[in-house]
């Protein structure tokens, strides 16, 4: 039997290549946030003076609104292609499989991040690329993607799959976009040091707590 | 592991029947007696409330309601690990009506507190700690619910929806602690209400009759809702056998 890593790693980068090959889906994903910082242009009428205001939220709907996207690959190509089939009878642990499917969906929505951060400075005026904001945006990543790989799983084998995982996702991972936003914000408004580490605690916290009970429910998911 | 069958639960599981047992009647007739009572105590022997008037009465079955739709996802929370362990539909099944309860029950929480906060807060709505997660709450359980509905076979929904019960229950304790820090730090416009300090013995009195006609409103929909979920499995297992051979 392999070592974990090399299962993980294997898995990872069969998606990453299949990705890299094909380039359907990333270039959508990264269109789209662009699209829906465009539309908040509209929405809000962002000028300089309000801008800091709703940065953060704008910033974390077009993250999770695109990531979403992401999401749904995960699996679905896998079902709809009969590789789910090929995955579960190799001999690799299941928890292998989701952690491979919850990296490639970090890497997914940490690119979509790395370019809506600099185009919506660009758009609005507004510098948004820190190294506090993309840790925030990285933390906030790994919570969203920690349980949104796992429902993913479940959408791809039920019906209505496409309406399903943002159902899923978005009530649970309330407490992703709350703290992200709030730190986000606190760092835009430059507040105490102290409010930061709160809510950073709490993304870190749900990071874990979740990270840890979806890699352990997994296993149940995926079985036939 | 069961796949795609149904086991016939054995004997004891079977305390719930498809007739009417006579706990289900003396449940009904409890349940009736308690509602009567509690509508009673709430509306004519509880004193008015100094600064709400009236309108405070709701209280009585605002809270209660709460309660009970705490206990329902608990209940669904229980079943849905006890499932996955033991893998035995009973379980799934009182989780999933306990699951369609605290749905009920959560929408008539927000009604309510709707319905009082227009008299007494000028707004249906307030964005504060309590009723926001309430609402995610909800959502939550409806999505669950749905997740149940667009399952491909009763098996895998069984499943998906344990994970999800207990996925669900394990994020509220989160969800309420970071919408209660975002209020602090965005201090709603309108001040909640409940919770305002010692009730007077009344409207303690009143409150924990309520609570009881709630309780034991739940535990006689529940079992009613079960034994209807387990004739219409009765009924799937025989048409199944039916096709089958």
């Amino acid at each position: 039997m392999t070592p974990l890593v090399n299962q993980v790693g294997a898995i990872l980068w069969k998606d990453l290549l299949s990705e890299l090959r094909t380039r359907d889906l990333l270039g959508g994903m990264v269109l789209f946030g662009v699209l829906i910082l465009l539309i908040f242009n509209f929405a809000f009428d962002l000028r300089i003076d309000n801008v800091a205001a709703v940065a953060p939220g704008v910033l974390w709907v077009a993250f999770s609104f695109a990531g979403m996207l992401g999401l749904a690959r995960s699996f679905v190509q896998e079902k709809d292609r009969g590789a789910m089939d090929g995955l579960l009878s190799a001999p690799i642990d299941r928890g292998a499989i989701y952690l491979a499917k919850f990296l490639g969906n970090v890497i997914f929505m940490s690119v979509v991040e790395a370019v809506c951060l600099p185009v919506f400075t660009a758009f609005f005026n507004f510098g948004v690329v820190s190294v506090d904001v993309v840790a925030i945006a990285l933390l906030g990543t790994c919570g969203f993607a920690a349980v949104g790989t796992l429902f993913s799983a479940m959408a791809a084998n039920s019906r209505a799959r496409d309406v399903l995982l943002p159902l899923l996702v978005f009530p649970i991972s309330v407490p992703v976009v709350i703290a992200a936003v709030e730190a986000t914000s606190s760092v835009f408004a430059e507040s105490p040091l102290e409010t930061r580490i709160r809510w950073l605690a709490l993304l870190g916290a749900f990071d874990v707590l979740f990270g840890v009970l979806c890699f352990a429910i997994f296993d149940v998911v995926v079985e036939e | 592991m069961r796949v795609g069958t149904i086991s016939r639960a054995p004997q004891q599981e079977r305390a719930i029947g498809p007739s009417v047992s006579w706990l289900d009647r003396i449940l009904a007739a409890a349940t009736l007696i308690s509602f009567v009572a509690a509508l009673y105590l709430a509306f004519v022997y509880a004193p008015t409330e100094a600064v709400q008037g009236d309108v405070q009465r709701i209280f009585y079955f605002h809270v209660p309601i709460a309660w009970l739709a705490y206990l329902a996802f608990f209940v669904v929370f229980c079943g849905s690990i006890i499932y996955l362990w033991k893998r035995s539909e009973a379980w799934d099944i009182a989780a999933r009506c306990s699951a369609e309860l605290g749905v009920v029950f959560t929408t008539l929480v927000l009604i309510t507190g709707s319905i009082w906060g227009r008299p007494t807060w000028g707004a249906r709505w307030a964005w504060d700690a309590r009723m926001t997660s309430t609402l995610i709450l909800w959502s939550v359980y409806v999505v669950y619910l749905m997740l149940r509905a667009y399952s491909t076979d009763r098996q895998r929904g069984a499943r998906y929806g344990a994970v999800l019960g207990i996925i669900g229950f394990a994020d509220v304790p989160i969800v309420q602690m970071s919408i209660t820090w975002w209020r602090t730090l965005h201090p709603a416009p309108v001040v909640s209400l409940e919770g305002s300090g010692s009730l007077p013995p009344e409207m303690l009195l009143a409150l924990m009759v309520s609570l009881l006609a709630f309780t034991l409103f739940y535990v006689w929909m529940l079992r009613q809702r079960i034994q209807v979920e387990w004739l219409r499995a009765e009924i799937d297992a025989a048409r199944e056998a039916n096709e089958r051979g």
